[in-house]
């Protein structure tokens, strides 16, 4: 089983990028997902950063996956990822079917934002060149099961295991809209919010987190307690998306589960809302089969 | 640039009384879905049996309308054989298309339906030539009903790009998020469009009264709370209000209805070939006055008006949701 670190869904300054994939390089992480899903116009790193960023954890070792936009409207948007898919010499990871289209059979990463749901869709992605899939993150983890019995051999799978859960994209950027602004002039303020700003309810539970056009969970979903139904399942790969506090330390404590030992205890939650697991068992996402307990157990 | 005669007015029908609405105030076609999680209406008392169908494609195709059939979720194993026999059901019916989201199903039609008509569903999130171009490609569909988070400019552009034909909204409740790309409802309710066909559940809706005013809940979650006397809607969870740092407001979007009305010369100038109602959910009266007002508004199109009558305007504000209406994303200025 391999632990995969997300693409960076938020806008970090230059040097917190930087810092975050240099941190990476000598922790137990194996395939590591590079480049913007959310905004295209957020561009924190230069094209060479990135390459510089690419060569430096493949030559600590770790795999590198290019990853797309899942919302594509503008020609230039389209330009951009046929020069990405174009350009890149490994795997990407594909969130539109504008990038399967444009893969024309290279091997690719189906990503979360592809939609499949069933055996049929995904034997036509594999038919395509898929070698990885990564689950939306509402389909059951029994769903899950199924779809990967069906390709033990030809295809690693992939769940969304710690992170604050992508669910919404839209045209409408919900960060400039809570601050005033218009779309085309945002200022980019959505880099004031290294973890997305957390949307509350009336009575103050914290519910959605804005990130530009995504919307986000406020509660992270935690699958570390899962891990043994996870490989049960089928699924090869645990993601983690990058936070901006004690990612490491979630790091060890999922590469801890994984190998079984006595592992470190994952870091107490420090955003608003708690940790969820709903959707592992088809409920509602935001439910909490195994809460999470501050305290550590006695002894 | 193409005629205005030439665009369709695709109406929605929950029920065979409102398919005959829609038919007899001026469709050009109808689209319905059948009972059970197969489509994105998936509501008690709601949609077709195999029989209704036939009865009311027999109705329309007597008039010279054309019905297609939805089918847009995404099934999951559980359910796929219940929607390959939902597609060989509307072929046997007689259905003019199936509107369908998922790639897999796509790929049963074209095998076992070759002759039958695929349109993409809104609920398959293509917002690019490229991504229409893929299901062209493999599949052969006929059309792309594009969603509602582009603006003209990008329809325009998509439309010069691609050889399928594209629809779009004209009226009805508007997704502020990407249709097909939206888990908000499972998240709180644990059903979404893409897996159940619904979003934001009746069953998972609680209504308060409490001294600080009516309430609305979706499995627990406060959705909004209204001040005596406001007009309380249906508590869609893109639609409630919330605080966001120190501000209470409709965070996602206010309560109120597309109308691209103001855009529709524009939006056919640019090469659409249909435009769609929403509201498969709703009353045959209200399907038949909707129906009715946009079959004037293109027929005014087609004469060369480039601005649709006030009247209309009104009264399609009459029947919206929070009585308001909004341009939505075909307005850059909304995004």
């Amino acid at each position: 089983m391999k632990l995969a670190v997300g693409p960076l869904l938020y806008l970090w300054e230059r040097n917190a990028v930087l810092e975050f994939y240099a941190s990476l390089r000598e922790s137990p992480v194996d395939i590591v997902y590079l480049g913007e899903v959310v905004c295209s116009k957020r561009r924190p790193l230069q094209r060479e950063d990135w390459s510089d960023v690419a060569r430096m954890l493949t030559e600590a070792g770790k795999q590198v996956v290019i990853s797309t936009l899942a919302l594509i409207e503008a020609e230039s948007e389209l330009a951009a990822l046929a020069r990405t898919i174009g350009t890149s010499g490994g795997l990407f990871e594909a969130n539109d079917y504008a990038a399967v289209e444009c893969a024309a059979g290279r091997p690719f990463v189906a990503g979360p934002h592809l939609n499949v749901y069933n055996a049929a869709t995904l034997d036509l992605l594999v038919r395509r060149g898929a070698r990885r899939w990564v689950a939306p993150v509402e389909l059951p983890l029994a769903t899950v099961a199924t779809l990967a019995a069906s390709h033990r051999e030809d295809l690693q799978v992939e769940v969304f295991a710690y992170g604050r859960l992508p669910l919404a994209f839209s045209a409408r950027c919900f960060t400039a809209r809570a601050h005033d602004r218009a779309k085309d002039d945002c200022g980019f303020i959505c880099g004031d919010y290294p973890d997305g700003i957390t949307l509350y309810t009336r009575e103050d539970q914290p519910f959605l987190t804005l990130n530009g056009i995504q919307t986000q969970s406020a509660a992270v979903q935690n699958l570390h307690s899962h891990v043994g139904v996870l490989r049960d399942g089928g699924v090869n790969v645990l993601r983690l998306s990058p936070q901006s506090r004690d990612f490491l330390a979630v790091v060890d404590a999922f590469r801890g589960a994984i190998e079984a030992q006595s592992s470190p205890a994952i870091p107490a939650p420090f955003l608003p809302g708690d940790y969820c697991d709903g959707y592992l068992d088809g409920a509602a996402g935001m439910s909490n089969a195994t809460p999470w307990r501050r305290d550590p157990a006695p002894g | 640039m193409t005629e205005a005669h030439d665009v369709e007015l695709v109406c929605p029908a929950g029920t065979l009384p409102a398919l005959r609405a829609a038919v007899d105030h001026g469709a050009d076609a109808v689209y319905i879905g059948f009972r059970g999680a197969t489509n994105a209406r998936n509501f008690p008392g709601l949609n077709f049996s195999a029989a209704e169908a036939a009865t009311g494609i027999a109705y329309a195709h007597e008039r010279n309308v054309r019905v297609f059939v939805a089918l847009n979720v995404y099934p999951s194993p559980a359910s796929w054989s219940v929607a390959t026999a939902t597609i060989d059901n509307a072929a046997a019916v007689g259905a003019d298309a199936v509107i369908l989201a998922d790639p897999g199903l796509m790929a049963y039609a074209v095998q076992k339906h070759p002759t039958l008509r695929l349109h993409l569903s809104v609920q398959a999130s293509a917002t690019n030539w490229r991504a229409i171009e893929f299901y062209r490609r493999e599949f052969g569909i006929r059309r792309a009903v594009l969603p509602r988070v582009l603006s003209c400019v990008q329809v325009e552009r998509l439309i010069a790009r691609t050889t399928v034909e594209i629809e779009v909204f004209g009226f009805g409740s508007l997704c502020v998020m990407v249709e097909g790309r939206c888990a908000l409802s499972s998240y709180a309710t644990g059903h979404s469009p893409n897996i159940q066909g619904v979003c934001s559940p009746a069953h998972a809706v609680r209504w308060e009264e409490t001294p600080q005013g009516r309430q609305s809940r979706l499995n627990g979650v406060l959705i909004d709370r209204y001040a005596a006397g406001e007009p309380a809607g249906y508590p869609t969870l893109c639609k409630g209000r919330f605080r966001v740092n120190d501000t209470v407001f409709h965070a996602l979007e206010e309560p109120t209805s597309l109308n691209a009305l103001d855009v529709l010369p524009r939006l056919i100038a640019s090469g659409i070939r249909a435009v769609k109602v929403e509201g498969r959910q709703r009353s045959p009266a209200y399907v038949a006055q909707v129906t009715q007002l946009l079959r004037r508004a293109l027929d005014q199109c087609s004469k060369g008006d480039r601005e649709a009558a006030t009247d209309i305007k009104d009264a399609l504000d009459q029947v919206a949701e929070g009585r308001t209406h909004t341009l939505g994303a075909y307005h850059r200025r909304w995004q």
